[in-house]
């Protein structure tokens, strides 16, 4: 082998990517060449510079959040309140059905629609819940049915809590608390990153027999120590303040099953 | 073709490859803002192109979109992305890195310094070195994939990996003051 077609074969043979005949070729003639040893020990350890640093970049949540909102599967949620409304002046079903099926109809606009409509349609049911809250209730009831709708429960699927926690190490700028409760039948089953109320959350999810109990958790002491439970569309939600963290319980389980589970919650010491 | 089965597969195959379209996009465009935008053109093509989509590697097969979608972008953009903004230094998401080690401030430091060099380096390389070097070191794929994702040929993809790496070892030399 000349030198000129080991030299072009260096890089492959730094990556493995040459057949055996090649390399031991390229072996031979790199025995004997002082320039394409140096040129090897360079690139070799570029090569290791490289991998070692942390270069990778990842997508931020907001990204993560629009892309996920943008997918059609969306439909189904409008398409429920669209029928549940009939025909509402300012937007179209029939046009946005129809986008889906073609290509996917990635109207931003059509979420806000949607939310202003839960948003409208929920305020008149549930006059009890604190005004300043029902947006962020919203967010949470919308929040928790995408993520069954999605067959997205969890990013990392664990029952073990210390498998759980350290997932979440520089996704978020805070340390969420994850406790075990399987003891109580309420077992951990995963954890993933959510975008809420303008920040990114940490989600656990829990389960009560076939219930997923989503708990959000973020840095804040906006609400009381004492957990207040709502309803809303059908799900229960809970929120109280806990050690600079602010929480929030959401489940298709009953009241006393969610309570307990706060209970259990409060009563272990976070990790 | 029944919508929510054709999500549902998108979902499981192309959605968790986000990270790596992100990472690809940020290198190739030097900035957060415009690596999402492409980032997000990019999925809305591979939406809507998924029928054509037979189950080959799902990361590759966005890869090579994120890949056209941002050459498209840059053409759009060609006034404003010449080649003045290739040396561009755009820091502001390296906090962060290595958690876990040594965190006394030196170590932070060192740490920090030497990740800015190795990230300033490779910022500077020309793009086509510098898509193939990110490709190969940092997203780990094949020659045969990087292949098929730039369109060119695996002995191009090698020369291309060594030029890129032999660039980057110049810059990354010790200098007099270090050494």
């Amino acid at each position: 082998m000349d030198h000129e077609r080991a030299f072009e074969l260096l890089p492959g043979y730094i990556d493995e990517e040459l057949s055996l005949s090649e390399s031991l070729e390229f072996e031979r003639h790199l025995a004997g060449c002082e320039h394409c040893k140096r040129a090897y020990e360079e690139q070799r350890q570029v090569s290791a510079q490289l991998r070692q640093t942390d270069l990778r970049m990842d997508a931020p949540p907001e990204l993560v959040k629009r892309i996920r909102a943008a997918l059609p599967v969306q439909r189904s949620l409008w398409q429920r309140l669209s029928e549940r409304f009939g025909g509402f002046p300012g937007f179209s079903v029939t046009g946005r059905a129809s986008g889906a099926r073609g290509t996917p109809g990635w109207a931003p606009v059509g979420a806000m629609v949607v939310s202003l409509v839960a948003l409208s349609w929920s305020a008149g049911l549930y006059l009890s819940m604190p005004s300043g809250d029902t947006h962020l209730t919203q967010e949470l009831v919308d929040s928790h049915v995408r993520s069954l709708q999605f067959d997205h429960l969890y990013d990392v699927i664990s029952t073990d809590r210390h498998t759980v926690k350290p997932w979440f190490d520089g996704k978020l700028d805070f340390a969420p608390p994850v406790v075990d409760l399987a003891q109580q039948g309420y077992p951990l089953v995963g954890g993933r990153l959510d975008y809420l109320n303008g920040r990114a959350v940490a989600v656990m999810v829990y389960r009560y027999k076939l219930h997923p109990i989503n708990l959000y958790v973020w840095p804040g002491s906006d609400a009381g120590a004492t957990p207040h439970i709502y309803e809303r569309q059908g799900y229960h939600l809970a929120r109280w303040s806990a050690a600079g963290m602010d929480y929030w319980a959401i489940t298709d389980a009953g009241e006393p099953e969610l309570n307990g589970f706060i209970t259990d919650l409060r009563a272990h010491p976070a990790s | 073709m029944a919508d929510p089965i054709i999500t549902k597969r998108f979902e499981a195959l192309v959605l968790p490859h986000m990270n790596s379209a992100f990472n690809v996009a940020r290198w190739l465009t030097h900035n957060d803002q415009d690596a999402q935008d492409v980032v997000q053109e990019a999925y809305l093509r591979a939406f809507r192109y998924f029928g054509g989509f037979r189950g080959e590697d799902a990361r590759a097969w966005l890869l090579s979109i994120v890949r056209n979608t941002f050459y498209t972008w840059l053409q759009q953009n060609r006034e404003h992305a010449a080649e003045t903004t290739e040396f561009e230094e755009d820091m502001h998401s390296l906090e962060a890195g290595g958690a876990g080690q040594d965190d006394s401030p030196e170590a932070t430091l060192i740490r920090s310094q030497s990740r800015k060099r190795v990230h300033n380096a490779l910022s500077s390389l020309r793009l086509e070195y510098r898509e193939v070097v990110v490709l190969r070191e940092l997203e780990e794929l094949s020659y045969k994939e990087i292949a098929v994702i730039v369109g060119i040929p695996m002995g191009t993809v090698m020369s291309r990996l060594g030029r890129g790496r032999q660039q980057l070892a110049a810059l990354l030399a010790p200098t007099d003051q270090e050494a």
